[in-house]
């Protein structure tokens, strides 16, 4: 009984959130709603560091959603609206940050990752490719301990 | 070659070290203002104590001034207000309030009863000077040179140590170059 109350508990809370976090914004069309979210996702919030705007609900966030807003009904294009943002809170409510010399690691990490990974596959590849294809060859000596070992041994399976 | 792959993972366990070393010890909660360098925002605000009076940023003309943002509703704002009194009383510094997000009432009750370390302060009740000035998260102090362009901002408390550190050798800063 306990259990259940408490899930119910937690179900009603859950709803509280999220009708305090979604403020009612009205679109023209489905298209500009889906792009107002896409703004708010790709957006962090300077106060709550690991949130993007769209799910915080600190005072700070509810100001960007709203400029947001205000900024596409003033018709303002994607990047105009990020870097009035960017002007004023700096480069670290940018999820994707730009291409720049103190960003170029943050960038460059994955693909010298997954370059090195590809690198290391290929060398393992072709190193038991090689492995396996070279026949060991036998000194004639050897050739000889093997001829008797195997004539050794069929006299012996025979008699 | 083969020597050389040995000692690998430790030339990556080096690199990875003084990486992450560098980053002890800083607070990723304060951030750089992105105003630094740049002139106050345009605004349009009324004075708290004589709401007859309209304020704009040609209030930062002219004088090497601390900008502090601060609100009734703030607690850390209650625990630097005493250093605030200190530094405008014995240093004789100039402090411009930036009541932001508040209520008129409220904010005059605090002053009438801690004192006004403020020149002047502005009332910003939409927080709307705040937001262009990129405030997250009060209190917030803003060293502002002569020309009114932002040289620094400084995220949370100050106190005798933030003033002897970081305020009082970036306003040096400031004197020499302007």
């Amino acid at each position: 009984m306990l259990r259940i109350m408490c899930f119910l508990l937690a179900v009603a809370a859950s709803g509280l959130s999220v009708a305090d976090v979604d403020a009612v914004y009205d679109f023209d069309s489905r298209s500009e709603e889906q792009r107002y979210q896409n703004l708010i996702s790709e957006l962090r919030c300077p106060k709550c560091q690991n949130q993007n705007i769209a799910d915080s609900n600190s005072p700070i966030s509810k100001d960007m959603r709203n400029a947001v807003y205000q900024m596409m009904l003033e018709g303002e294009s994607n990047d105009e609206i990020v870097d009035s943002l960017v002007s004023r809170f700096g480069e670290f409510v940018k999820y994707k940050p730009d291409l720049d010399s103190r960003t170029f690691v943050l960038w460059a990490t994955p693909a010298v990752a997954v370059l090195g990974g590809l690198l290391l596959v290929v060398g393992v590849v072709v190193r038991s490719r090689k492995a396996g294809t070279a026949t060991p060859e036998l000194s004639a000596d050897e050739q000889a301990r093997v001829d008797k070992m195997l004539a050794e041994r069929n006299q012996n399976g025979n008699g | 070659m083969k020597r050389f792959l040995l000692f690998l993972p430790l030339l990556v366990a080096v690199v990875v070290g003084v990486f992450l070393f560098k980053g002890i010890g800083k607070d990723p909660t304060k951030l750089d203002s992105a105003l630094v360098g740049k002139p106050v925002p345009a605004f349009t605000l009324k004075d708290l104590q004589s709401p007859e009076n309209t304020l704009n940023e040609s209030l930062f003309r002219g004088d090497i001034t601390l900008l502090n943002v601060w609100g009734t509703w703030c607690p850390s704002c209650r625990d630097e207000h005493d250093d605030l009194m200190w530094l405008a009383n014995e240093k004789k510094v100039a402090i411009i309030g930036l009541n932001y997000k508040d209520s008129r009432d409220d904010a005059l009750v605090w002053l009438d009863k801690l004192g006004d370390p403020y020149s002047t302060v502005i009332y910003d009740p939409k927080g709307t000077l705040g937001f262009d000035l990129g405030v997250y998260g009060a209190p917030e102090t803003f060293v502002i040179d002569a020309s009114g362009v932002v040289r620094y901002r400084h995220v949370g408390v100050v106190n005798t140590r933030v003033w002897e550190q970081v305020l009082l050798p970036v306003i040096e800063e400031a004197r020499e170059n302007g």
